[in-house]
């Protein structure tokens, strides 16, 4: 039944949101990207969180390696060890990286980092250009296993009559949640729960928090400080700020300014260039903050910091506005 | 001679408390304060792209409430203006449409509830008792009461050419999360859904609209929907090849494996929630679903499995939705083995976890719906253990 509701897509709506890439190939745009382009990329926009090497930082994504891992006890499923087709690489890539920064690369630079990242997965060697014409030439050593679902066909899912009573002899524990404790602490909690003996069994790190909104009461135009609250989305994936802030990839902004660059309180991530600056006298004020996110690398050359900058003086204002107004 | 609490004149009996409009959107009673989501902070990188867990053990009846259904997200949660919110329908159809919310609010509605559960649900438990806490453990699944137009209703508006075999949506926050579906589910019982629970969507929950893919894992369910494409072949995008694929201990993987498989878990007694009241009269409750039907029956036993009882299933049994069951007895206060067993519509039984390990292995991630085992001391804590 047609109820008349809505309206008919122009071609540059369906463009411009239709940018999936599929197996086949159908939704890949012209253009191409070397290896050697794609490591200047992936460097300065990638290497922050994934590692030089796609080895990855903390708990983000391991890119490369882990051939042979698959059916270890602890599998690392990388674009070389696991995934099934290049084109997952490309369409992901293109639409949601760099995290925090989505949909910033052009046609070119997405076809140089996937190049790039298959150069690190040893499938191409470091003169290889990846272009949209031998894109689907391309196989990934994983593709054949995968197969559909056959839970159905599966020792746990005949038809069994459920054992009600005498069902076995003895029961014994096994496995103890409590031994292995990393179970997080509930300072609200309404009961204690179980007290442990070791420590994480995990691989994991702790991660960072989140950065907490607090209301101080300073000085500055509220409303430039809540723009700025938005503008900083932009920086959140790696900074935090506010009450209780801890260094993610990059430093805690908190009482940022006035603070000699590359001098954070435990902060060890530093660029040479950062901490050089610093020693020659960087101090961050409102003038020289301002001018390192108008154009970070145009200031401090190989700061690890990977972003661009912020174009729009009102964006720089509001930004300002907003780490001044967090708390000392 | 009495309870201080009736011979005494209590504060409240006393005093004027609060006139209306204090709270013009109300919050829960202040002693209640530590009924909440909870993360664990070790299992990702950043909290933007984290999970958090409904608290089951604080819960009853069948419900979630709005802001206790856990939160996933893989770019943090879109804050979208609904007077610019579209859903677009383009690929494989006679007429590439575009609707604003309001479009969507004129077509003819349906109310159904639905579970939806992480397909990573219980994935931390794969090699062994883990996390002390049904939050932690079975959190991540909340059962809604969703209010939208019937999938089916919206592609038939643009019209599904005959090569139109899968449909992928499309998420419009950050991570632009995308879903391959087969057109067959697509036609059949998925929402295009913009309220629960009689409100709004909640921002973390894809406000203003989200898909809802009855029975099947929550990753399909795509919140902050802006779009819809209709193909010949699956997309194979990242959320259906590098994850939600399951890994097999052979080091081949499943994939496609859609439907979420009967699972129970007692959420009272559990590790946040031990027995407090000593030995006698004592509820043993908890909560059962199925991906492929409705819950036929429940099981519970207090001895590790030697021998069950049949549970009483209690309030409304839908479809692919949550179920609430009790199992009163009374505890002697010598300690128990408690595990519940669901059983669904389609006859399948709730496997143990050795069973679903002997099949699977212990690096698959997703899809486990093994039976839950508690143990309860004679003080009535309890701690997530397992047996043999």
């Amino acid at each position: 039944e047609s109820y008349g509701l809505g309206r008919e897509a122009t071609p540059d709506e369906v463009a411009a949101w239709d940018i999936d890439v599929r197996p086949d190939g159908l939704g890949l745009p012209e253009g191409s990207g070397t290896v050697s382009d794609g490591e200047e990329i992936y460097m300065e926009r990638c290497a922050v969180c994934h590692g030089d090497f796609g080895e990855a930082v903390g708990r983000w994504p391991v890119l490369a390696g882990g051939q042979d891992t698959l059916t270890s006890a602890r599998p690392v499923k990388t674009i070389g060890s696991y995934w099934p087709y290049l084109s997952t690489v490309w369409d992901y890539v293109h639409r949601a990286m760099p995290f925090g920064d989505a949909q910033s690369l052009s046609n070119d630079e997405t076809y140089a980092l996937t190049a790039y990242l298959m150069y690190l997965n040893d499938l191409v060697d470091e003169d290889f250009e990846l272009t949209k014409e031998n894109f689907t030439e391309i196989r990934l050593p994983n593709e054949e296993n995968f197969y559909p679902d056959d839970r159905l066909e599966s020792a746990v899912w005949k038809n069994r009559t459920p054992c009600m009573t005498n069902c076995k002899p003895e029961v014994k524990i096994t496995a103890r949640a409590a031994v292995i404790d990393v179970t997080p602490d509930d300072p609200t909690a309404a009961h204690p729960t179980g007290e442990g003996t070791e420590t994480k069994a995990e691989t994991a790190e702790p991660a960072t928090e989140a950065a907490t909104e607090v209301a101080s009461a300073p000085a500055v135009d509220p409303a430039l400080v809540e723009k700025g609250e938005k503008v900083f989305k932009k920086c959140k994936a790696c900074h935090a700020v506010g009450e209780g802030a801890k260094h993610k990839i990059g430093p805690h902004l908190n009482d940022v300014f006035g603070r000699t660059a590359g001098t954070a309180d435990g902060f060890k991530k530093y660029s040479k260039d950062m901490v050089k600056a610093g020693e020659e006298g960087l101090v961050w004020t409102e003038e020289t903050m301002a001018a390192f996110l108008a154009k970070p690398k145009a200031m401090i050359k190989r700061t690890k910091m990977a972003f661009a900058g912020l174009k729009k003086e009102d964006d720089l204002n509001a930004v300002i506005a907003y780490l001044k107004a967090m708390p000392e | 001679a009495g309870d201080p609490a009736i011979t005494e004149v209590q504060p409240w009996a006393n005093q004027l408390g609060e006139g209306v409009d204090v709270a013009p959107y109300g919050m829960p009673s202040k002693y209640e304060a530590h009924v909440r989501r909870r993360d664990v902070p070790w299992l990702t990188a950043d909290p933007v792209s984290s999970v958090n867990f409904t608290p089951l053990h604080e819960l009853d009846g069948v419900i979630t409430p709005n802001g206790l259904c856990f939160e996933r997200h893989h770019g943090g949660t879109a804050d979208i203006d609904p007077a610019k919110y579209r859903l677009m329908i383009n690929g494989l159809v006679e007429k590439e449409l575009v609707f604003t919310l309001q479009d969507l609010k004129r077509f003819p509605r349906q109310n159904r509830a639905y579970f939806l559960e992480c397909a990573a649900n219980s994935g931390m438990e794969w090699r062994g008792a883990q996390l002390n806490g049904c939050q932690f453990t079975h959190g991540m699944i909340h059962n809604v009461i969703y209010t939208g137009v019937s999938l089916r209703t919206i592609l038939e508006q643009a019209g599904v050419k005959t090569n139109g075999k899968w449909v992928m949506p499309e998420g419009a926050d950050a991570s632009a999360m995308t879903r391959s579906i087969p057109i067959e589910k697509a036609l059949d019982d998925c929402l295009v859904a913009f309220a629960m629970n009689g409100e709004a969507l909640r921002p973390e929950q894809g406000y203003p609209v989200r898909l809802v893919v009855p029975g099947w894992e929550g990753n399909m369910w795509v919140k902050w929907l802006r779009r819809i494409e209709v193909g010949d072949m699956p997309w194979h995008h990242r959320e259906e090849t590098s994850k939600y694929t399951d890994l097999m201990a052979n080091g081949k993987a499943r994939r496609f494996t859609w439907e979420m498989d009967a699972k129970s878990v007692i959420t009272n007694p559990s590790p946040q929630a031990p027995i407090t009241h000593g030995k006698g009269h004592t509820i043993i409750t908890g909560v059962a679903w199925s991906g492929r039907g409705t819950i036929k029956e429940v099981h519970v036993t207090t001895d590790g499995g030697r021998n069950w009882h049949q549970a009483r299933i209690d309030g409304p049994s839908w479809d692919k939705s949550m179920h609430r069951f009790y199992y009163e007895f009374d505890w002697d206060g010598s300690p128990l083995l408690l595990q519940s067993r669901a059983v669904d519509s389609t006859g399948y039984v709730q496997p143990t976890k050795n069973e679903l390990r002997a099949v699977r292995g212990e690096n698959s991630i997703y899809h486990n719906n093994g039976i839950q085992t508690w143990h309860i001391n004679e003080k009535g804590e309890a701690e997530n253990v397992e047996i043999s």
